[in-house]
């Protein structure tokens, strides 16, 4: 439970910081300072139950069927490092407070800070690697939205896609190689992964997990060579810099490598891909970070190399130069933190991070320039200091290390050099910044800032020290804590003393600072020299020109494969269809079955001779005769109709007769806005000649698809039906469902789920509808009257412009008997429409069809009535139906859970009542009523809505004279 | 009767077919219903041709599916009936505001620079 919490905490602060008022800077402090330090806390109260090798587990279910669960582990490692997050975000929090201008939106900060520092927590204290990976990849959308959280700045935004463009194809590798890890061993739980090294290491996907995992890892820890991102990612406010950039995130691909060291180490690929990323890292990051000109700049390739020695460390295959690797995590977060709040002070209060500017802040600001010393004497590498414990651990390591010829001499004189860059560096940072003559020309005169901006800096100098002098009774039981959790019980003896004695490492470390300072001298007679050497490499420029190969290569692509024509799309689609279902026909042959047909009956084959002729008639009269291929195509559909009913299908063939009314009101309603015929082809302009190729083409096409599409029919119809699953529902809709008509009983029992899933498609299309004509503009060609209703209007000679008039007795015009008529039939289709629906269980109808047939009632009203005139006596509100079919249905489903089943579990009830006689009553008859109200609903909606464009434009005026709605 | 639907699908479904390819949104619109039909009677023809079978349980009969219509294509066809109706109107709504919009009824919102 605290595990949990620890990891909720943040979240939920995260959650609360976004909604607070932007200028609430103290409340947002106090919220994220209290957040953190209850974390800390938190993580700091389990410390006993891990201390002697302890494990603590919590776990939620997730997808067990998957063997899935969100599950929680801390042990010493994890343990070490959750302390070090926490503990950090609430230093950085103190002083971020004073960092941020009142002019910042605070709230986004903190809220991002917050919820990075809950994922942060999530990768160290995941107890399952697909779980580690998914925080993994929200603490780079959160470092992403951290970079760019100064948006108006285009260096903040380029920095921050490259960052996030890095590591998370790192995360997306890290994914990959997780996959494949939980293959090989069997589970995704860490625990289980752990034990079983031996299987991995033997494995054959090793090389492959191995290059996954380390891809990962050193693109989110910023190592050689995808260490370009973290320079540019320098834009972000320093708080953050100082947190995910140096102590946090960036450690995250290190923490990795650590975890599964037990399991994927001791190989020679692992010393090669780890431990020369490491070198590599280590040695250009140190002498990068000699010639940058911008505080921060030193101290992002400083803090490459930091994390490539601890790589370095990591790569070595021995458990002495892990316990190193793991010190020297915690005493880069300790110095690196300091000294990037440093650069963020004299920043506020010069206005410059500009070495080259900067001068002589010593006599301004003497308490943060101490602390600076110390912390860059510390990154250095000075005794009495932690850096130098860890780093002396590491000479030691480059020493002892067991390697052939040129590498026992080669590794640790490159470390040793370095060690050299290193020490330039510092001092370097230190001498230009706060040495020398005093600055004159900064954009403000610099002053010792408030105190609670020095504190979080003071403590981890302090800490710094502390661990420096006593590093046995400050740091040693944690680390030894952690290392034994990674390590288990035949973790190695070593001894945490600030002197060893005088021996080779010592001589090193020595002959490091000897050399840096002369370096250090030699730099200053040569202001303004650029990198040697490395001038000419750039990472940034590298990963632009992938960016822009890779946008310009997609866009040729597209450009070649696609096209932005629909037509040459469907080509393609139609195309791919005929191919796809050719192919197996050609290869695996095509023959006919075996099954008695029956025979062909005159008046259904009259029938489709009709019908087909309609078919075909529309598609050559669709575009110059639309009127006529509406009809025709209402052909076809009454004919398929008519197939329904003679081979028993009556509810099919109720719908579909009722739908294709419905779709021929709707239809008509929109030809009215389409543009007229093209008088072109009226006057009888010959058809170009590309024209008639493609038409003829398209009717090849065509023809295929269509003699296909019969074969393939054909050829189905004559084999003997499988065995599917219809005898099931064929002998339970009875005893389960409790209805005759077997399709009902499907539809609302069932598959329910379905069909309740369905109506709410339904629903969300008649709300497009309805929201897309909100909009509508109609071509202004289209909006006069057309010129038919114009002549009608105009026989009686009545003015041509009239408007209807909604107090009439009947409507105005020349449909007065079929007014009186539909206005009669309106409550006998309804009455008809609740028929279908209630008897829908036991015989055709249903919903669909009542509700259906109830819509086609309504919209005669209009037709025949007029808009104005119908809606001054008849209000429908659709949205409403709408509204109340889909709470019915979901009420009806859900009333099961009262009786403890799932969702639309039906329920029913049978007997005898007094007068009515037997009856059956069922929740199934409920979802049905919610059925029929969406369907009338959904359908008077899209029918209405577009009758009304017609009354928009010109009757727009009358009709808000009189106060009715447009 | 199998040849008849055979062929009555396969021309439904060439005409849509045809019409899909063509430029103006109105034959588009009107070869998706016919494709649709084409598509639905298929679907329901894959319960195979049967005639005289009652569609709804008989209680005398008993539930021996031997005598009954295979009702699965029909529910499968009901709703797909139901939802085609939903796309059609959606399709011409959209047509409709393209229309509005570019002033013109080609399917790809322009007219082509020569046809």
């Amino acid at each position: 439970m605290t595990l949990l919490l620890i990891i909720l905490l943040p979240f939920a602060g995260s959650l609360c910081a976004a909604f607070l008022p932007s200028n609430a800077r103290n409340a947002e402090a106090w919220l994220a300072g209290l957040v953190a330090l209850a974390s800390t806390l938190l993580t700091a109260s389990l410390y006993p139950q891990v201390s002697d090798g302890g494990v603590v587990r919590a776990s939620l279910p997730w997808a067990p069927e998957l063997g899935l669960s969100f599950s929680l582990r801390l042990d010493g490692f994890a343990w070490l490092f959750a302390m070090l997050v926490a503990a950090m975000g609430t230093l950085v929090v103190v002083y971020a407070r004073y960092y941020m201008s009142p002019a910042d939106p605070v709230p986004r900060f903190f809220s991002f800070f917050l919820a990075f520092m809950g994922a942060m927590l999530g990768v160290v204290l995941s107890g399952n690697l697909i779980q580690m990976t998914m925080f993994w990849e929200l603490t780079s959308l959160a470092s992403f939205m951290l970079i760019a959280y100064w948006h108006h700045r285009v260096d903040a935004r380029r920095g921050a896609r490259m960052a996030l463009t890095v590591t998370a194809a790192g995360g997306l590798s890290l994914l990959g190689g997780v996959l494949l890890l939980g293959h090989m061993a069997g589970s995704y739980d860490l625990d289980i992964v752990l034990d079983s090294a031996a299987v991995i290491r033997s494995h054959p996907w090793y090389p492959a997990v191995l290059g996954l995992i380390a891809f990962g890892a050193l693109t989110k820890s910023a190592q050689f060579p995808f260490h370009f991102w973290l320079p540019h990612a320098m834009a972000a406010p320093t708080p953050v810099s100082a947190y995910l950039h140096s102590a946090t995130m960036v450690k995250a691909g290190v923490f990795l490598l650590a975890r599964l060291w037990p399991v994927l180490s001791g190989t020679d690929a692992w010393f090669w891909i780890v431990g020369g990323a490491g070198l590599c890292s280590l040695v250009i990051g140190a002498y990068l970070a000699m010639f940058q000109e911008d505080m921060k700049g030193v101290l992002a390739y400083s803090t490459i190399s930091h994390l490539g020695l601890i790589t370095l460390l990591l790569g070595m295959n021995t458990q002495l130069a892990l316990v190193a690797a793991v010190f020297h995590i915690v005493n880069h977060a300790a110095f690196k933190a300091s000294l990037f709040m440093a650069a963020g002070i004299v920043d506020h209060e010069t206005g410059t991070r500009n070495l080259k500017r900067l001068s002589g802040l010593y006599r301004a600001m003497p308490i943060t320039a101490t602390l600076a010393f110390v912390a860059a004497a510390s990154m250095a590498g000075v005794p009495l200091l932690n850096g130098f414990l860890s780093k002396e651990m590491f000479f030691s390591e480059t020493v002892f290390l067991q390697r052939p010829d040129v590498q026992r001499i080669g590794l640790p004189l490159a470390a040793t050099v370095a060690g050299m860059f290193s020490v330039a560096y510092s001092l370097r940072f230190i001498a230009e910044v706060f040495l020398g003559p005093q600055a004159t020309d900064l954009p403000r005169a610099p002053h010792e800032p408030t105190r609670w901006m020095l504190l979080p800096s003071a403590l981890l100098v302090l800490m710094c020290l502390l661990v420096g002098v006593f590093p046995a009774h400050t740091v040693g039981p944690f680390l030894k804590t952690a290392t034994t959790a990674i390590l288990g019980a035949d973790a190695p003896a070593y001894s945490l003393a600030m002197w060893h004695g005088f021996n080779l490492p010592v001589l090193m470390s020595f002959s490091a600072l000897a050399g840096g300072i002369l370096l250090h001298v030699l730099l200053r007679r040569h202001p303004g020299i650029r990198a040697p050497l490395f001038g000419r490499f750039d990472g940034k420029r590298a990963f632009d020109l992938a960016q822009t190969g890779i946008m310009s290569g997609s866009e040729r692509a597209l450009r070649a494969l696609s096209s932005r024509r629909l037509q040459t799309q469907l080509l393609l689609v139609v195309g791919v269809a005929v191919v796809g279902a050719l192919y197996p026909a050609l290869t695996a042959g095509w023959s006919w079955g075996t099954r008695p047909v029956l025979p062909p009956h005159p008046a259904f084959v009259l029938m489709w001779v009709i019908g087909a002729a309609c078919a075909v008639a529309a598609a050559w009269q669709a575009k110059h005769h639309r009127f006529a291929a509406l009809i025709l195509s209402g052909g076809a559909g009454l004919a398929t109709s008519l197939t329904f009913v003679w081979f028993s299908a009556p509810d099919l063939a109720l719908t579909q007769l009722t739908v294709e009314v419905v779709t021929a009101v709707l239809i008509l309603l929109g030809l009215r806005w389409l543009p007229r015929r093209d008088e072109r082809f009226r006057l009888g302009e010959r058809v170009p000649l590309s024209t008639r190729v493609r038409r003829a083409r398209d009717t090849l096409i065509a023809t295929a698809a269509g003699l296909g599409l019969a074969g393939l029919a054909y050829a189905i119809l004559t084999r003997p039906p499988t065995d599917g699953i219809s005898p099931f529902f064929v002998e339970r809709a009875l005893p389960d469902g409790g209805g005759l008509n077997v399709v009902n009983v499907i539809l609302v029992d069932f598959r329910g789920f379905d069909t309740f899933g369905e109506i709410t498609v339904l629903g969300i299309v008649a709300l497009t509808v309805y929201a897309l004509l909100r909009r509508f503009r109609p071509a202004p060609e289209s909006v006069a009257l057309p010129r038919q209703q114009s002549e009608q209007d105009g026989a009686d000679g009545d003015s041509e412009e009239r408007l209807p008039d909604p107090a009439a007795l009947l409507p105005d015009g020349y449909l007065m008997l079929p007014a009186v008529i539909v206005r009669l039939l309106l409550p006998l289709a309804t009455l008809v429409s609740l028929f279908f629906l209630l008897r829908g269980h036991n015989a055709p109808g249903g919903g669909f069809v009542g509700g259906l047939v109830l819509a086609t009632a309504v919209i005669l009203q209009y037709i025949v009535g007029g808009t104005v005139w119908v809606e001054s006596r008849l209000r429908i509100h659709p949205q409403y139906w709408i509204a109340l079919g889909l709470l019915g249905a979901g009420t009806a489903g859900g009333g099961a859970w009262l009786a403890g089943e799932p969702f639309l579990s039906s329920r029913s009830w049978h007997g005898e009542l007094p007068l009515l006689g037997e009856i059956h009553l069922s929740t199934v008859l409920l979802f049905d009523l919610g059925v029929y109200m969406l369907v009338v609903g959904a359908t008077v909606l899209m029918l209405v809505a577009l009758a009304h464009q017609s009354l928009r434009s010109h009757h727009r005026k009358a009709m808000l004279a009189r106060g009715g709605f447009v | 009767m199998e040849i008849v639907l055979a062929l009555a699908i396969g021309i439904m479904g060439g005409s849509g077919v045809y019409l899909l390819l063509r430029p103006r949104t109105f034959q588009v619109i009107i070869g998706l219903s016919l494709l649709a039909y084409a598509v639905n009677l298929f679907i329901f023809s894959m319960g195979r041709l049967n005639l005289g079978r009652a569609p709804v349980i008989v209680p005398s009969f008993g539930s021996n599916p031997a005598f009954y219509a295979d009702p699965l294509p029909q529910a499968l066809v009901l709703t797909a009936i139901v939802i085609g109706f939903a796309t059609t109107a959606l399709f011409l709504v959209v047509l409709l505001a393209s229309r509005g919009l570019t002033g013109t009824d080609h399917v790809d919102g322009r007219e082509p620079e020569q046809e």
